[in-house]
C-alpha cells in the first residue's frame, strides 16, 4: 500500500513574540506515515502538540525542520488534497448550513446547478435535509459538526485531518457521530489522521493508534495495530475482550506520559 | 413577554407624558394664563420659549402648504450621501489597514489625532472648498461617519476567528476569496452593529452644516427663523427634525433585522 501522507522528522519551535530568546519546542523529530485508506488515530496527553502536528500536515503551519510529503510529493503551502475538521466551530456564521457546505465548491468556481445538486446530496447524507436554510447559531452542536463534516467531504479530499472533532459533544451524540463517520469513511476509504485525547475513541475508530509523549518536544513513542474486524459499532466494540486487551496495553504505555503532562500543567 | 393589555396601557402612559409636557409648556408660556412670576413682562415667556399651539400651527402650515418637503428632501439626501460615502470609505480603509500591519502602525497616531479632533470645526473649510450647497454638508457628515465605521471594521477584521479563517483556507479560498467571503462579511457585521450611530451622525453632519451656512434644508429653516427671533418656527424645526430622526432610526432597525438574520439574538439560539 502506498503512503498518502508522511511527516518526516518534523520539529516545531515557537519563539515568543516579545522576547526572541524564549523558545518552546512543541514537537521534536516526529515522524508519522499514513497509508492510503488507513485510519490512524494519534493520542497523547493534553497540551502535547497533537494539533501542531496536524497543522503541519495541513500546511497551515510551517515546521522549523523536517518535511511533509503528500502522495510522494513535497508539500508547499496549503495541503490541497486534505480536508480538515476542526475542534472548535469553524463554520462561517453568516452563511446558512447549505451555503457553508457548498463553500468549497464556490471557491472552486463550480457551476450553480452542480453546486446545488451536490449540496442537497450532502445535506441529506449527513441527515440535515430540510435544515439547509438554518444558520449555525440555530443548529445544535451535533448538527453543526455534521455541517462541518459535509463541508469537508463534499470536496472529496483523499486525506482527512481531524482535530478532536467530537470532543465538545455529549457522549450520546458523540457515539452517533463516530458511527456516522465510520460509515461515511467505509464508503470510499480515505486516509485519516484522527487526533484525540480519548483512547477509547481512538481504538474504536482506527486501524492503528499512535501514542505521543508528553510535551514539550513531543514525539511518537508507540504504535499499536488495532486488529478488530470492521464494520464496527463504536458502542458495542468497547465491550469486546480484544478491545479491553488493547486498551490495557496502550494505556499502560500512555500512563506515564499522561502523568508527566498532568504534572507539567499543574506547575 | 408583555401581554397585549399592559402594552396598550404603556402606550397610553407614554401619550400622557407627551400631553403633560405640552400642557405644562402651554400653561407656563402663553401670556395671561398664569400671573408672571419670573419675567417682569407677561409676554417675555412666550418670546423665549414659544407657544406650543403656534408651533403646531407652524408645523401644520409647513406640511399642508408643502413648503417643508423640499427642505426635508435636501436634508435626507445629504444624510444618505454622507452615510453611504462615509461607510464605503470606512469599510475600504478599515479592511486595508487591518490587513496591512505596517501601514496601520505608521498611520496610527494620525488616525487617533483625526478622531480626537472636534470635526465640526472643519465646516468652514468645507464651505470654502465645496461651497454652500449640498457637497459641504455631505463632506461634514462623511468625516463624522467615517471614523465610526472605520474603527468598527478595523476591529471586525482583526477579530475574525482564526479557526474560521483556517477552515476557509483549507476549503481552498484564495486571498481574494478570503477577503470577499470571510473578512468582508465579518466586517459588515460590525458595520451593522454601528448602523444607528453612523446614520445618526450623518444626520447631525447634514443639519449642523445647514445651520452654519446654506440656502436649503431644515437646518437652514431654523437658522432663518432664529435670525428674526421667530422662536415658534425654531421649535417647529426642532420638532420636525426629531420626528425625522425617529423615522430614520426606525428604518435602520427594520433594515438591521433583515440584514442580520444570521446573528443570534438572546432567547432565539438553538431553536430547532
Amino acid at each position: 500500500m502506498s503512503t498518502a501522507i508522511s511527516l518526516e522528522n518534523i520539529t516545531c519551535t515557537f519563539v515568543a513574540r516579545d522576547d526572541r530568546s524564549r523558545h518552546y519546542t512543541a514537537v521534536r523529530e516526529a515522524s508519522l506515515a499514513v497509508a492510503e485508506g488507513e485510519f490512524v488515530s494519534v493520542v497523547g496527553p493534553t497540551g502535547c502538540g497533537k494539533s501542531t502536528l496536524l497543522n503541519v500536515a495541513a500546511g497551515l503551519l510551517q515546521p522549523s525542520a523536517g518535511s511533509v510529503r503528500v502522495f510522494g510529493e513535497p508539500l508547499a503551502g496549503i495541503n490541497a488534497r486534505a480536508g480538515y475538521l476542526f475542534q472548535t466551530d469553524a463554520l462561517m456564521p453568516w452563511r446558512n448550513a447549505f451555503d457553508n457546505i457548498t463553500a468549497g465548491l464556490e471557491f472552486r468556481g463550480l457551476g450553480r446547478e452542480e453546486t446545488r445538486r451536490r449540496g442537497e446530496d450532502w445535506l441529506r447524507r449527513v441527515g440535515l435535509g430540510g435544515f439547509g436554510d438554518r444558520y449555525p447559531h440555530q443548529l445544535s452542536g451535533g448538527m453543526r459538526k455534521r455541517v462541518a463534516l459535509a463541508q469537508m467531504l463534499i470536496l472529496d479530499p483523499p486525506i482527512l485531518l481531524m482535530d478532536e472533532p467530537f470532543s465538545a459533544l455529549d457522549v450520546q451524540t458523540r457515539q452517533l457521530m463516530e458511527n456516522e463517520l465510520l460509515e461515511l469513511w467505509s464508503a470510499d476509504r480515505k486516509s485519516v489522521v484522527f487526533i484525540t485525547h480519548d483512547l477509547e475513541e481512538a481504538i474504536a475508530l482506527s486501524d492503528r493508534v499512535v501514542v505521543l509523549s508528553a510535551g514539550p518536544e513531543t514525539r511518537p513513542i508507540g504504535e499499536y495495530s488495532i486488529d478488530i474486524d470492521r464494520p464496527r459499532d463504536v458502542a458495542e466494540v468497547r465491550l469486546t475482550p480484544r478491545f479491553l486487551e488493547l486498551h490495557a496495553q496502550i494505556w499502560h504505555a500512555m500512563k506515564d506520559e499522561v502523568l508527566k503532562g498532568y504534572a507539567q500543567q499543574r506547575q | 413577554m408583555r401581554s397585549n393589555g399592559s402594552s396598550v396601557a404603556l402606550r397610553v402612559w407614554q401619550a400622557l407624558v407627551l400631553l403633560a409636557v405640552f400642557g405644562a409648556w402651554h400653561v407656563l408660556a402663553v401670556p395671561g394664563i398664569l400671573p408672571p412670576f419670573y419675567f417682569d413682562d407677561p409676554n417675555k415667556a412666550a418670546f423665549f420659549f414659544g407657544e406650543p399651539l403656534k408651533v403646531l400651527e407652524r408645523i401644520g402650515a409647513w406640511f399642508l402648504g408643502g413648503d417643508i418637503y423640499r427642505h426635508l428632501w435636501v436634508t435626507l439626501i445629504e444624510t444618505l450621501l454622507a452615510f453611504v460615502a462615509g461607510t464605503a470609505s470606512g469599510v475600504a480603509i478599515g479592511i486595508w489597514l487591518a490587513l496591512a500591519p505596517t501601514a496601520s502602525a505608521i498611520l496610527d497616531p494620525y488616525i487617533k489625532a483625526l478622531n480626537a479632533m472636534p470635526r465640526v470645526i472643519l465646516a468652514p473649510i468645507f464651505f470654502v472648498w465645496f461651497g454652500l450647497g449640498m457637497a459641504s454638508k455631505v463632506a461634514l457628515g462623511v468625516t463624522l461617519v467615517f471614523f465610526i465605521v472605520f474603527f468598527n471594521v478595523y476591529q471586525g477584521v482583526r477579530e475574525v476567528s482564526p479557526v474560521v479563517l483556517a477552515n476557509a483556507r483549507m476549503l481552498g479560498a484564495s486571498r481574494r476569496q478570503l477577503l470577499r467571503y470571510v473578512y468582508l462579511p465579518s466586517a459588515m457585521s460590525w458595520v451593522f452593529a454601528s448602523l444607528h450611530n453612523s446614520v445618526g451622525l450623518a444626520f447631525v453632519g447634514a443639519v449642523v452644516g445647514e445651520y452654519l451656512g446654506s440656502a436649503e434644508g431644515v437646518g437652514y429653516l431654523i437658522h432663518q427663523a432664529e435670525g428674526v427671533f421667530d422662536i415658534n418656527t425654531v421649535f417647529a424645526g426642532i420638532l420636525v427634525l426629531t420626528a425625522f430622526a425617529l423615522v430614520l432610526d426606525w428604518v435602520v432597525t427594520v433594515a438591521e433585522a433583515r440584514l442580520m438574520v444570521w446573528q443570534p439574538r438572546s432567547g432565539e439560539t438553538e431553536r430547532i
